[in-house]
């Protein structure tokens, strides 16, 4: 098992609001790790210090041995919290537009997701449903082989029957090498796919632990775990 | 996630113990090659590691063999198999009735009340 994210006393603060203080973790390849917490607990701020939209105050963080740079982003896939991607843009001209800018990107395998979805390449991505954007969303980011899948509330907007499309697309795509960190706080949801969970709370780590152990240790989902750590 | 398994304990063991009926109960033969880790993973929509925790433990209780690069198969002897689902059954029965008691119904009344219930 390689190292693929390390935050050292990682620090971040809009003004006087610090929205992440003094964290520090390690995770390891070929895990699948929930980043849970209300919101505004920082969820956010850690997933854009991984991609480099912002930079740490004060300690460092590591992907792959690397600042978030030029190098890390070719590592990294990186699933927004909302959609970026042009409206009148047809599907087929995002996948180039995608095959374009990663060099790890697979046309092949996008096709074939949006072709078992049953979405034509030929429609503009402003036509679809909202539910049926977020997939195409998911399929582009988890068409890449990446080292790290960094997911922002995959599962927030869509129905139960797209949270099962989204949960299998993940456990399809999952490989050894590779690390997907999903933040949500829908937990009860996608608690069965982790492998471990971050729980940050007003910016603090306050767990990070295999769910396997807190099931056996607390005798308790992570879900009903968290609404006890969490509880007002 | 399948409707067996419960979030609140381990799962590794709970799938373990889905595989122990499909063995025995010869949805996988004697011989057979169970589907990939993937598959299972999706199919039961759980972790795939905690599915590959799960297929070694029962590699290790001599009720599933891997071959390297090819995957894992049901050994011929399937008498583990069977003891580890005996014991479940007898576990869960035996927990069935301890709850039955806080309920006011002693094991015999349970007994009938059961029979009653096969009738209904």
């Amino acid at each position: 098992m390689s190292e693929i994210l390390r935050c050292e006393n990682v620090t971040k603060t809009f003004g006087s609001v610090t929205a992440l203080n003094n964290v520090s973790l390690t995770l390891e390849s070929g895990k699948i790790v929930g980043l849970l917490g209300p919101n505004g607990s920082g969820k956010t701020t850690l997933i854009k210090l991984i991609n480099g939209l912002l930079t740490p105050n004060f300690g460092r963080l590591l992907v792959d041995g690397d600042e978030p740079g030029i190098v890390t982003k070719t590592k990294v896939a990186y699933l927004p919290d909302n959609i970026y991607l042009n409206g009148w843009m047809t599907i087929r001209q995002i996948v180039e537009y995608f095959e374009d800018f990663y060099e790890d990107f697979s046309p092949a395998c996008a096709y074939e997701m949006l072709d078992r979805l049953g979405i034509s390449p030929e429609k503009r991505l402003k036509t679809l449903s909202k539910g049926n954007k977020e997939k195409v969303c998911l399929i582009l980011v988890m068409s890449r082989r990446a080292r790290l899948y960094v997911l922002d509330e995959p599962i927030a907007g869509v129905d139960p029957a797209a949270r099962d499309y989204v949960i299998s697309t993940i456990i399809n795509n999952y490989n050894p090498e590779a690390t997907v960190l999903i933040s949500t706080h829908l937990i009860s949801d996608i608690e069965q796919i982790l492998d471990e969970v971050l729980f940050i709370r007003n910016g603090h780590l306050v767990l990070h632990k295999s769910v396997e152990d807190i099931r056996a240790e607390e005798g308790k989902s992570v879900d009903e775990l968290f609404r006890e750590v969490f509880r007002w | 996630m399948n409707g067996y398994l419960d979030k609140s304990r381990p799962v590794g063991p709970q799938i373990g113990e889905l595989l122990c009926v499909a063995v025995v109960q010869g949805e996988y033969a004697p011989g057979q090659r169970l589907p990939s880790v993937r598959e299972l993973a999706v199919d039961l929509g759980v972790n795939p590691n905690t599915v590959q925790h799960a297929l070694e433990s029962l590699g290790e209780q001599g009720i599933l063999y891997s071959v390297r690069g090819s995957g894992w198969y049901v050994q011929e002897d399937r008498t583990r198999a069977r003891e580890i689902l005996t014991r479940l059954r007898r576990e869960k029965t035996a927990e069935f009735f301890r709850t039955m008691q806080f309920l006011g119904l002693p094991t015999e009344e349970t007994k009938a009340f059961v029979k009653e219930w096969e009738h209904e």
